[in-house]
């Protein structure tokens, strides 16, 4: 049915996701702070990017040929932080110090703090402006390594975004791969006619054509898509890439699932053993 | 003295323009970013002359600032030129989070900074450049006083490694240095020795305030002048021992008197060595678009107010 995934990578990775996602409620549960709904949307995407796609190697964070990756939505830090630790960039147990003080994993990505960072991010819209850089860096030295980054919905809203979305399709940057993690809520927003709330930005795949951009549509939480956008995205030539990965915030926990009030909440004690439960039962399914 | 105050007259942005291209050419990881002025900042010399090197950002700052920092981190070094006003105050975020806190090898030079920005007012003015960098911890501030001085610093930031601002005047200015002086970061120079009183200048003021400081000599007020090249790191120890010799200090710079070298002297004085000082600049206020006579004396930062200051402070001493 596909050649783009084994069946033994497919199961690799979908195990590699429950992981993620437990590390990610127990590092939020353990620091009593930190975003979750967002890290669980994009979760599925950072584990295919570090285990399947990317050229990287932990033992050498700052190789100078190695992918890049900006996590543009810097909010979703405990996500990229949980995937790096367990690709071996520094120890899982590490995870227990996010937040805290003099931690490598603060709040927000710091590239001088912790290896694998590979650009600091945190106020919104400027990280995909730093790998419209990187890329433009490695055509005007002919280097042949990719840059990935991943924004948010929300984000979306930052002009700055479509000021990077303008000067990268100039440029022609086909080294260069985003991710939109489209779980359709921000941290509050507007309020949908007929209850709910707004999506944070409606029909993207009409905006990121309209700005010259190659642009797939995904399920974000099925790594037989993801693998496949991802090699789709490496074939297009003179054109970036946006992959508008369809995601659910708070996937893997019903009781967070399509909740904005989870964009960024402490656990209770019962929460988290539902959610540990949930994640690790629900999900194997 | 080494002062030289010619009344040979040079534009800081053409010699700008001229060394940037040599830079462009002798060193490939040297690029150039515009957001869509350098015909006014005059990188448009690269883009003519050296059209590889040169990358067009458009209308953009927000995005030309974190491009540059993307750049930086491939091994490049990037400049990233537009005025002063757009640079410190449309960006500024940008450059805090992805130039300044990282500490990325990113020049940024601010053209038509202070109050003559040539007919274009207030949108276009940048008053408060100095105070807004020098608030970024990290960040190397610069304040050239003529064109032989941008060369020699943009010489000292192509050498530096990490983040480096630097804002230009428009229009022509007196040369003062000879093409031996030396640039030193965090350095103040003595331009004039005297000792009733220092001034403590920076930028385009530099000259303004030794033709302030010759005309008081006709009156028998003996005027030390000190540039102040480097905003930040200040030589605290130059201010200090100004302090000691003359007892009494005027700052002078084309910039608000608010977070600028007035404020960094000041701050200095009142924790190392508390004596009378004055600080000459624009006081709190919006100013207009104006021929550049008039704009000095409106906004009170002409030789004669600078002058004027001297005076003042001296009744304090």
């Amino acid at each position: 049915m596909n050649q783009t995934l084994s069946k033994e990578n497919l199961a690799y990775l979908k195990e590699k996701s429950i992981e993620a996602r437990r590390l990610i409620i127990e590092t939020v549960f353990h620091a009593g702070a930190g975003h979750i709904g967002g890290p669980l949307s994009a979760v599925d995407v950072l584990v295919n990017l570090y285990f399947n796609e990317m050229n990287i190697d932990p033992q050498n964070p700052k190789a100078e040929d190695r992918d890049r990756f900006v996590l543009s939505k810097g909010h979703a830090a405990v996500g990229l932080y949980t995937v790096l630790a367990m690709r071996g960039y520094f120890p899982i147990e590490e995870l227990k110090t996010f937040d805290a003080l003099n931690s490598r994993l603060q709040a927000h990505p710091d590239m001088n703090a912790l290896p694998g960072i590979d650009m600091s991010t945190g106020s919104l819209g400027q990280g995909i402006s730093a790998a419209v850089g990187m890329a433009l860096g490695a055509k005007l030295q002919k280097k042949d390594f990719v840059t990935y980054c991943m924004i948010g919905d929300g984000e979306s809203q930052e002009g700055q975004v479509w000021e990077a979305a303008d000067v990268a399709s100039k440029y022609k940057l086909d080294n260069l791969v985003c991710i939109l993690d489209y779980n359709k809520l921000q941290q509050f927003g507007w309020n949908a006619e007929g209850g709910g709330r707004e999506i944070p930005v409606f029909e993207p795949e009409k905006r990121w054509e309209a700005f010259g951009w190659h642009v797939i549509s995904i399920d974000g939480h099925d790594h037989v898509q993801i693998s496949k956008a991802f090699k789709e995205a490496r074939k297009i030539n003179d054109k970036p890439t946006i992959i508008i990965s369809n995601t659910i915030k708070g996937k893997g926990v019903s009781f967070m699932e399509n909740q904005y009030l989870w964009h960024s909440r402490v656990l209770t004690g019962k929460e988290f053993n539902d959610a540990i439960q949930e994640i690790e039962m629900g999900f194997k399914k | 003295m080494k002062r030289v105050l010619s009344t040979e007259k040079v534009s800081m942005r053409d010699v700008f323009g001229e060394i940037l291209l040599q830079l462009s050419i002798e060193d490939e990881t040297v690029y150039v970013l515009d957001g869509d002025l350098a015909n006014s900042t005059k990188v448009d010399t690269v883009a003519m002359k050296n059209p590889k090197k040169f990358l067009q950002m458009g209308i953009a700052e927000q995005n030309m600032m974190s491009v540059a920092a993307g750049l930086a981190t491939t091994g490049l070094q990037p400049w990233a030129t537009t005025f002063a006003a757009f640079l410190s105050k449309r960006a500024i975020d940008q450059i805090q989070v992805q130039i300044a806190q990282p500490s990325l090898n990113v020049k940024m030079v601010g053209a038509y900074s202070g109050l003559l920005t040539g007919l274009t007012g207030k949108t276009h003015q940048a008053l408060e450049d100095i105070a807004i960098f020098r608030s970024l911890a990290n960040m190397v501030v610069l304040a050239p006083a003529d064109s032989v001085e941008v060369k020699k610093m943009m010489e000292f930031a192509h050498k530096y490694k990490g983040p480096v601002y630097m804002r230009l005047a428009r229009d022509p200015y007196p040369v003062i240095f000879s093409q031996d002086y030396n640039f030193e970061l965090g350095k103040a120079v003595t331009l004039k020795e005297g000792k009733d009183i220092t001034i403590i200048s920076t930028g385009t003021q530099t000259s303004r305030s030794l033709e302030a400081a010759e005309k008081l000599e006709e009156e028998g007020i003996s005027v030390a002048v000190i540039h102040m090249p480097t905003i930040k790191p200040l030589d605290k120890k130059a201010i200090i021992r100004a302090a000691e010799t003359t007892g009494v200090i005027v700052t002078a710079e084309e910039h608000s008197i608010y977070g600028g070298l007035g404020s960094a002297v000041a701050e200095v004085l009142v924790e190392e060595k508390p004596v009378p000082m004055l600080r000459v600049g624009v006081k709190d206020r919006n100013a207009e678009s104006a021929p550049n006579e008039e704009l000095l004396e409106k906004y009170e930062i002409s030789v004669k107010y600078v002058a004027e200051a001297v005076k003042k402070a001296l009744k304090r001493k």
